[in-house]
């Protein structure tokens, strides 16, 4: 029986996510001020301090789909700016991925990014190269699918999605804005790291600290 | 008579840009606001289910149209829409009208009883009235 992930550790995931967040809040606002309109820190810690609030409640959505549907809840009403219609998506699809309840294996862990992924890309019409949190999540999901079709561990896999994700977000430095508030720059974008495509790599981080613990809750 | 959803990332100016468009609908348009984020009013953003109540607040089978400022408006939008029964879905619009000059010239055919295609036709119109009389 392969290693399921319950909801109490994608909780604590998002936890982690969360705090990982506001301690990133002026890196966020600082990326953001370079090639932006300065909002994705402030945006991003409000939504996360309501989000740690909503998780640390005592009622729990005990499902995994309701429990990431109230995520994406959350952040659709506590981000504001880009980021929450595009966050609060991308767990609103998550939630519509298949599940066994209360728990997921690695194979539909991975299943349940792709769908947010798909999602997130109908919402924001942004594809790879675009200098957006696509070019963080798209190959880290890539690596997840690549890992679970070689039939690699949960830790192996959320390690080599950490380091997609991480490649991924650096590679924004080289390329021009197509998509949102920087692509006003142009050519002037280059040089920046998109500040959405390292909130997302947060995401993928703390997956890979959180998620491969055995028995954690 | 359809419905108008002014969405803006500024409370005051949803609210600003609903009270210039009432002066010229009268009160037989049904016209909401959904301005900035849900709590507080004064946060900047868009707000999905804030959008999605101010739809249903003016709901009515003739339809509404929803005009909005720019960039994420747009996004939250989009997701209201698609929080919406299939039925009621079919009957609301997203303007590409410029949200000032667009509410005022849509409330004002709304008010005249003209139906949402029509209505979003002469909105999105004024986008190449100009303002200046020398201009474009």
């Amino acid at each position: 029986m392969a290693q399921e992930i319950t909801t109490k550790q994608l909780r604590k995931w998002l936890l982690a996510y969360a705090t990982r967040i506001i301690e990133n809040e002026a890196q966020l606002t600082e990326l953001d001020t370079a090639i932006g309109d300065a909002d994705h820190g402030v945006n991003m810690r409000r939504g996360m301090d309501i989000l740690q609030k909503r998780l640390q409640e005592k009622e729990q959505a005990e499902e995994i789909s309701a429990f990431l549907r109230s995520v994406a809840m959350t952040l659709i009403s506590g981000v504001g700016g880009a980021a929450g219609p595009l966050y609060g998506t991308f767990f609103l699809r998550a939630a519509t991925s298949p599940t066994n309840g209360s728990s997921i294996d690695l194979a539909q862990l991975t299943q349940m990014f792709r769908y947010g992924l798909d999602g997130l890309q109908q919402r924001g019409k942004a594809q790879a190269d675009d200098k957006t949190m696509i070019d963080t999540i798209q190959p880290a999901v890539e690596a997840l699918e690549a890992a679970v079709a070689a039939q690699q561990s949960a830790a192996v896999a959320l390690a080599a999605a950490r380091q997609a994700a991480h490649l991924g977000m650096k590679h924004t430095i080289e390329i021009e804005a197509r998509k949102g508030r920087a692509s006003y720059l142009g050519p002037h974008s280059i040089g920046h790291q998109d500040p959405g495509a390292t909130s997302a790599y947060f995401l993928f981080e703390t997956a890979a600290e959180v998620l491969t613990i055995t028995g954690a809750d | 008579m359809i419905g108008l959803v002014i969405v803006s990332h500024s409370a005051k100016l949803a609210e600003g840009v609903q009270e210039l468009a009432a002066q010229m609908a009268g009160e037989q348009v049904g016209i909401s606001q959904a301005g900035g984020l849900s709590d507080d009013g004064e946060t900047l953003g868009t707000d999905a289910f804030k959008i999605l109540s101010a739809i249903e607040e003016v709901w009515c089978e003739d339809g509404v149209l929803l005009l909005m400022d720019l960039g994420s408006s747009v996004m939250s939008a989009e997701m209201a829409l698609e929080m919406l029964p299939e039925q009621q879905r079919q009957n609301c619009l997203l303007s590409n009208a410029p949200l000032v000059e667009g509410a005022i010239v849509a409330a004002l055919h709304a008010s005249l009883g003209e139906p949402l295609q029509a209505v979003n036709k002469v909105a999105e119109a004024a986008l190449s009235t100009p303002k200046l009389a020398n201009a474009g």
